[in-house]
């Protein structure tokens, strides 16, 4: 099973990548773009076949290493 | 006085801290991130500077998991003194012994260049041999020093005086160079034995150099 973690910053965080992007994406006349938030996106190779125990098992990966939840947000998904 | 200064894989402040730390008349020791104690007799833990782990996946988020850094926790509780320059005050948000964090700078730059800083609150072992307001001239260098916190913390840590350094202009006007909420750039716990700030003390020691500003910084650990 594999888990595909996005990690972004908080709603309320300023993103200053995702805002310079966003100037970038104005400039080359791509007017259609409201907001831009630029993450990073972690994937993982588990030898768990339980779902909802590496559902577990990566939620706590997330909240000890790899999100920083003072200023990020992340996203599990198991496929 | 013993100082002892902690040593990731790629922190690289390690000597000019020791350097510093020696021509105040300290004696001090380089601790390698392995050790799984620090020594008995510190007076004062730093960790300094550098780019530990490469700065992978954030700044300061995989040296905590160092073996040192259980020790290092233990220290702290225990009412020692430590002090996190850059990088080391990346690793103490990471570790929780300092609220907030530190993200990349607003405009995105690495900034490397001398600035002025306004010390807000003095009364810890840091900033002692200083007054408040005073103005100093401390280089910084850094890439992700736009620090953290959210309204409520930012309350308490103004309650509890934890605001230790704000980037001014010489004048003291605040010139914020890297998004930091109130222009902040150092910061103490509560119980105001772990201290952290973005710009370094320990590059400013001589006037030939451009600044003898860090000395009195840095002095005021040294004494009882």
């Amino acid at each position: 099973m594999k888990a595909i973690i996005n990690v972004s910053l908080k709603t309320g965080v300023l993103d200053s990548q995702g805002k310079a992007v966003h100037h970038a994406l104005d400039s080359l006349n791509f007017n259609g773009v409201d907001d831009v938030r630029v993450g990073k996106q972690i994937i993982l190779k588990l030898n768990e076949n339980d779902k909802t125990k590496a559902m577990a098992d990566v939620t706590r990966m997330c909240e000890e290493l790899l999100a920083n939840t003072v200023i990020e947000d992340y996203e599990i998904e198991l496929v | 006085m013993k100082v002892s200064i902690l040593q990731f894989p790629g922190t690289n402040c390690e000597y000019d801290t020791q350097h510093a730390f020696k021509e105040l008349g300290a004696k001090t020791e380089i601790i390698w991130h392995k050790s799984e104690s620090i020594p008995s007799d510190t007076n004062l833990l730093v960790l300094a500077g550098g780019f530990s782990y490469g700065d992978y996946l954030r700044s300061g988020a995989i040296a905590r998991f160092s073996p040192v850094m259980k020790a290092v926790t233990e220290y702290a509780n225990n009412g020692g003194k430590v002090l996190g320059i850059c990088n080391g005050f990346q690793v103490l948000t990471e570790a929780k012994l300092l609220p907030g964090a530190l993200k990349r700078n607003e405009n995105l730059h690495f900034i490397s260049k001398y600035h002025h800083l306004k010390v807000i609150n003095n009364d810890n072992k840091f900033l002692r041999k200083l007054n408040n307001n005073d103005i100093v001239n401390i280089p910084i260098a850094h890439h992700d020093g736009n620090y953290f916190i959210n309204e409520e913390g930012f309350k308490k840590l103004n309650e509890n005086n934890q605001i230790l350094l704000k980037y001014t202009d010489r004048d003291g006007n605040e010139l914020n160079p890297n998004g930091s909420v109130n222009s902040i750039a150092g910061i103490c716990n509560k119980e105001k034995n772990v201290f952290g700030l973005m710009p370094h003390p320990e590059r400013a020691m001589e006037l030939i150099l451009g600044s003898n500003d860090g000395r009195a910084m840095l002095q005021g650990f040294l004494e009882a």
